[in-house]
């Protein structure tokens, strides 16, 4: 039931014309989580998105897997920070409105 | 519409080789790429114009069309005309990162100059994620409700479950900026500012509140009529009710988020109000019980 709502592997690599060891060395960095059922590998849905960008990252950019690794704590700061400064121009609105 | 000089969009010289073109594009493409300018429209933008002009000059037969017309790039329709009704037309090899064969985020002078069907590689990006924060009352958040929000211009009616928490983040896939070359939109990220504007302190699921009562029904009981979020309730007061006792009011909390019927408690603190401004014969009263007391 469960594999239902998983993305193969492999299908992605044929789809996205990447190779397999691609996606074993991301798992290694600990970028992304392959579930394995029954031999098959498998990809979290919600994580798609992410796994296209490493591919776009290391395919389109020429970045390789210590870079996207790198970019990939940053970007994530760099969200959080954005959320920092939305949710305090928010408030300080508040403050300038009221 | 206007000449584009892809050679100043990318840096280079137009003597440039096919491997300074290459570089100057990976270095450029490195700093403006959407992925790595997350909700920057500029570097969107900026990325489109660098992708054209590698699209363009790293194409041999591409670039030599753009430095034959150069500034008369005008002239390339009719060169255009007179190619199609040689037959000439759709022999690019086309082949796309995500299957993607549209031109829509090419410029007009590309597609002037190339027709529609001039790109030979494009990927294809997922549109930027929106943020937007939502303020919702306690009262509000108590239910669940329908809310119109405000979204880049466009209004957007969304179902708030009752229990949301403030701080929660919900996503409404493919409500974000629409994508690059066909792909698909970004999700719009909500979150929600739970404004209190009761008297009851929330802590999840339950809630809190301090509920005054007087010295008399403390002492000998009584009922009292009291506000949840559910509307007023009548509650008895046991006698010798103590000061700052704390009692339990099951299901009268904040409903649980998605789990319709369920609900959290509240738990209510008695504080005793002793009278003021007495009169001479409650001085009297109070006298004679502090006596009967020793």
């Amino acid at each position: 039931m469960q594999e239902q709502h998983l993305i193969s592997a492999e299908e992605f690599c044929i789809h996205h014309e990447v190779e397999f060891s691609f996606i074993n060395s991301l798992q290694q960095f600990g970028l992304i989580e392959v579930k394995t059922i029954e031999e098959d590998r498998f990809i979290d849905p919600e994580k798609l998105t992410d796994l296209e960008k490493f591919v776009r990252l290391h395919y389109d950019l020429d970045i390789n897997l210590e870079g996207i690794e790198a970019i990939t704590y940053l970007l994530l700061k760099v969200k959080q920070l954005q959320d920092d400064i939305s949710l305090l121009k928010n408030r300080l609105s508040l403050y300038e409105n009221a | 519409m206007e000449f584009v000089d892809y050679y100043k969009i990318l840096g280079v010289d137009k003597k440039a080789t096919e491997v300074q073109i290459k570089s100057a594009y990976r270095k450029l493409a490195r700093k403006h790429h959407p992925d790595l300018n997350p909700n920057d429209k500029e570097a969107h933008k900026k990325f489109q114009q660098i992708n054209e002009a590698n699209e363009v000059l790293s194409d041999p037969e591409k670039r030599k069309k753009y430095d034959q017309h150069g500034k008369d790039w005008q002239h390339a329709d009719q060169f255009e005309k007179a190619r199609n009704q040689q037959g000439g037309q759709g022999n690019y090899d086309e082949y796309g990162f995500s299957g993607t064969r549209g031109n829509e985020d090419f410029s007009d002078f590309f597609s002037s100059l190339f027709g529609n069907s001039g790109r030979s590689r494009q990927t294809k990006f997922r549109g930027q994620d929106y943020n937007a924060e939502l303020h919702v009352t306690l009262t509000s958040a108590y239910k669940t409700h329908q809310q119109t929000i405000t979204v880049n211009g466009k209004n957007l009616r969304i179902t708030i479950p009752a229990g949301i928490e403030n701080g929660q983040v919900i996503k409404l896939k493919e409500h974000g900026a629409p994508g690059v070359n066909g792909g698909p939109m970004g999700d719009l990220y909500i979150t929600f500012v739970i404004d209190n504007n009761t008297m009851f302190k929330r802590d999840k699921i339950d809630v809190h509140t301090i509920v005054k009562i007087d010295l008399y029904t403390a002492v000998l009981g009584g009922e009292i009529t009291l506000d949840t979020l559910s509307g007023k309730i009548k509650l008895k007061v046991t006698p010798e009710m103590q000061n700052g006792t704390k009692i339990r009011l099951k299901g009268k909390g904040f409903p649980v988020y998605k789990q319709e019927g369920i609900f959290g408690d509240m738990f209510i603190t008695y504080e005793v109000l002793l009278p003021v401004n007495l009169t001479e014969r409650q001085k009297e009263l109070f006298m004679e019980l502090s006596k009967l007391s020793k």
